[in-house]
């Protein structure tokens, strides 16, 4: 008899290879992706005198920097020196580069799904604190610093403490115009932006088993949100179907011994977690944030909270972020006039979240300017096949290349200051879009409501009478 | 890095909550070598107006020689940017006492030898009291798990393997090469029973 497991305890057993007397853990790393950012890491390597352990296994992705517009010649000198520093150190260790040009560049965490790098039953690295999203295949992926960084570069393993198991389930059918991004913020809103501190979040349910890959990518995506440094889902057929034939995932007889294997990737019944929370579908509305934390979230119908109200300790964060965002405690959110609009991030630029903001806006006129930044090369030569960017244009909204673009404004996209901006993004944090933007996080069918109306917009009387 | 146990300092207070690493510090400044040094940049847009003149009022720009921040609950969560912490250390900061750290933030803190001790929210309100409009000298002691300002000494939480990594200033990359054996052999024993792990193509180095 084998005490009841959790798919995290599987996980972790399979990837650790000794534990200290200390509890710490060191775990081999299957695959680690690198970005311009990590340019911190490669130095200590250099500084070392130390090479890349395992070329075949680290990969590496030029896109918080991309220029989404007129790549051919990058004209700030900041942004080239660091697009070239990723390139010479990319060919110096012989890594699989994603570059500019290459037709599978990409938002990192969009990009190592699409390529199959990512797979169940894999511990994935990568220095970015989204790397939780890969979880969603039922892997163990987990963002790191520049030290761990450059500590998997060099040995291809990780120390690291085991973290206490949450489920977080949610039950029932969701509504239409309600996603992934609305269970998110939902959950978050209840628990606080670090409500999953020290835990890593298996989300379950059947509204879990209901999602596409990409509203469960999206849903661990924003794990780190609510302070959890991991999300997973246990795989299964939906998983298995959008892994098929990818470029870089197992095939023929190998393909058939990762399926017997992934199928044991699964938390027992009678397992038991640190923190169990049950959420129900049917009562999440479209969700926004009126704050500048993604705890900060409210349904669309509802009135921005008066900070006297809410608990000892929170008050006087909510007046600052009310401060900061120009909002009145007590107005309902609804309303709310925006300056302009962005769609995508590792969050939310997949196909489906394209489709989902096309959907809303076939046919209309964007009262705003918007920037529409696919995920990925591939969703926008997929986007451009089924004739959505059509549907941006026509609508008055730019229609750009791949890369992390305003969810960041490290490539120079950036909202201005005092600006407010209806975001798909993941972060609502002060001055993340741009020094003095006002961000309001929201899923990419309310930010095309949005662009429509030129206000915070609830999106489901749009949807009417379209299919979606 | 080079370890420490003890360290004595002035305590300062920034009573806000969820000061993620956007704001430690903005992205826009990431690009800079390290050589540059960081301080500068610890928290540059809520020291500064939008002209860059900085706040009088603002706790570290009031007590500049501070070198032990209290802070509210969920200190360092966000993005996992260890230029975080470069900018706390390089601005002289050698230990953050908070309610709760970001899970990234505290390891990159204790990777750059810079203390995440964990209170309570009652012992941060304390301090926030008695640091209110100034800075006290303190001491704190990392063998006995402690923060010591005039008379009063609060004890903090840390996870033993990090205040023995803290206190020694380990570089972890020479500890995990003393299980080499172990590593290799964990990675035959995947390459022969998991083939489907390693990647479908290989690159061919350029
Ligand atoms: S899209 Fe945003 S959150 Fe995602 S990796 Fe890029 S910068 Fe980070």
């Amino acid at each position: 008899m084998t005490a009841p497991c959790t798919l995290l305890d599987r996980l972790w057993t399979a990837h650790e290879i000794v534990r200290r007397e200390d509890g710490a853990s060191l775990l081999w790393v299957d695959r680690h992706l690198v970005h311009e950012g990590s340019h911190h890491a490669f130095g200590k390597l250099a500084s070392r005198g130390a090479r890349v352990a395992e070329p075949d296994l680290t990969f590496a992705v030029v896109d918080h920097y991309a220029p989404t517009r007129g790549r051919d010649r990058i004209a700030d000198p900041q942004i080239k020196y660091m697009v070239e520093t990723l390139r010479k150190n990319a060919h110096r260790h012989g890594l699989r580069l994603f570059d500019l040009k290459d037709p599978g560049q990409g938002i990192v965490h969009v990009v190592g799904p699409e390529q199959g790098l990512t797979l169940p039953g894999l511990l994935i690295n990568c220095g970015d604190s989204h790397t939780s999203t890969h979880g969603a295949f039922g892997a163990l992926a987990f963002g790191i610093g520049a030290t761990e960084v450059a500590h998997v570069l060099a040995t291809q393993t990780i120390w690291q403490k085991k973290p206490a198991a949450m489920r977080i389930r949610i039950e029932g059918r969701l509504g239409p115009g309600v996603s992934a991004k609305d269970i998110a913020l939902n959950w978050i809103a209840r628990l606080g932006a670090d409500g999953a501190q020290g835990h890593a979040i298996e989300y379950a349910g059947s509204a879990v088993r209901d999602l596409s890959m990409e509203g469960r990518m999206t849903l661990c995506n924003l794990s780190i949100e609510g302070g959890g440094r991991f999300g997973l889902i246990a795989p299964d057929e939906t998983t298995y179907a959008y892994l098929r034939g990818r470029p870089y995932a197992p095939q023929g007889s190998v393909w058939e011994a990762a399926l017997a294997n992934w199928a044991k990737l699964i938390t027992d019944g009678t397992a038991t977690f640190d923190q169990d929370i049950h959420l129900n579908a049917r009562e999440i509305a479209p969700t926004v944030t009126w704050g500048t934390s993604p705890e900060q979230a409210i349904p669309v119908t509802a009135t921005i909270p008066d900070p006297n109200t809410l608990a000892n300790g929170k008050a006087q964060g909510a007046r600052d972020a009310l401060d900061y965002m120009r909002l009145a405690a007590g107005r309902p959110i609804e309303g709310t006039p925006v300056d302009q609009v962005f769609i995508g991030s590792c969050t939310n630029g997949r196909i489906e979240d394209l489709r989902h903001a096309a959907a809303v806006l076939a046919g209309r006129k964007a009262k705003v300017s918007g920037l529409v930044s696919p995920g990925s090369a591939l969703v926008k030569a997929q986007a451009e096949e089924e004739g959505l960017d059509r549907i941006f244009v026509d609508a008055g909204l730019d229609w750009a290349d791949a890369g992390c673009s305003m969810c960041v404004g490290m490539n120079g996209d950036l909202v201005p200051p005092g600006k407010r901006c209806a975001s798909s993004t993941n972060r609502n944090f002060r001055g993340r879009q741009g020094p003095g933007a006002l961000t309001h996080l929201m899923s990419p069918a309310m930010v095309a409501a949005a662009a429509i109306t030129g206000t915070i917009t609830d999106v489901r009387p749009l949807l009417e009478g379209r299919a979606t | 890095m080079s370890g420490w146990s003890q360290h004595q300092g002035h305590a300062v207070a920034l009573p806000i909550h969820n000061v993620d690493t956007d704001q430690l510090i903005p992205s826009r400044f990431m690009s800079t070598p390290r050589s540059e040094g960081y301080g500068r940049f610890l928290l540059h847009d809520l020291r500064r107006d939008a002209h860059g003149e900085t706040h009088s009022d603002f706790p570290l720009n009031r007590h500049d020689h501070a070198s032990i921040l209290v802070a509210g609950r969920n200190f360092g969560g966000g993005s996992s940017r260890e230029a975080a912490v470069y900018a706390l250390v390089d601005a002289g900061i050698r230990a953050v006492f908070a309610p709760g750290f970001g899970d990234i933030f505290a390891g990159n803190a204790i990777n750059n030898g810079l203390l995440p001790a964990r209170i309570s929210e009652e012992e941060m309100n304390l301090l926030f009291q008695g640091l209110a409009d100034t800075a006290l000298a303190a001491e704190v002691c990392l063998e006995k798990r402690h923060l010591q300002i005039g008379d009063q000494r609060i004890g903090f939480d840390l996870d033993p393997g990090w205040r023995t990594k803290l206190i020694n200033g380990w570089d972890d990359i020479d500890l995990t090469l003393t299980y080499r054996t172990e590593i290799d052999r964990h990675s035959q024993v995947l390459k022969q029973r998991a083939p489907w792990i390693r990647p479908a193509q290989i690159t061919k180095n350029s």
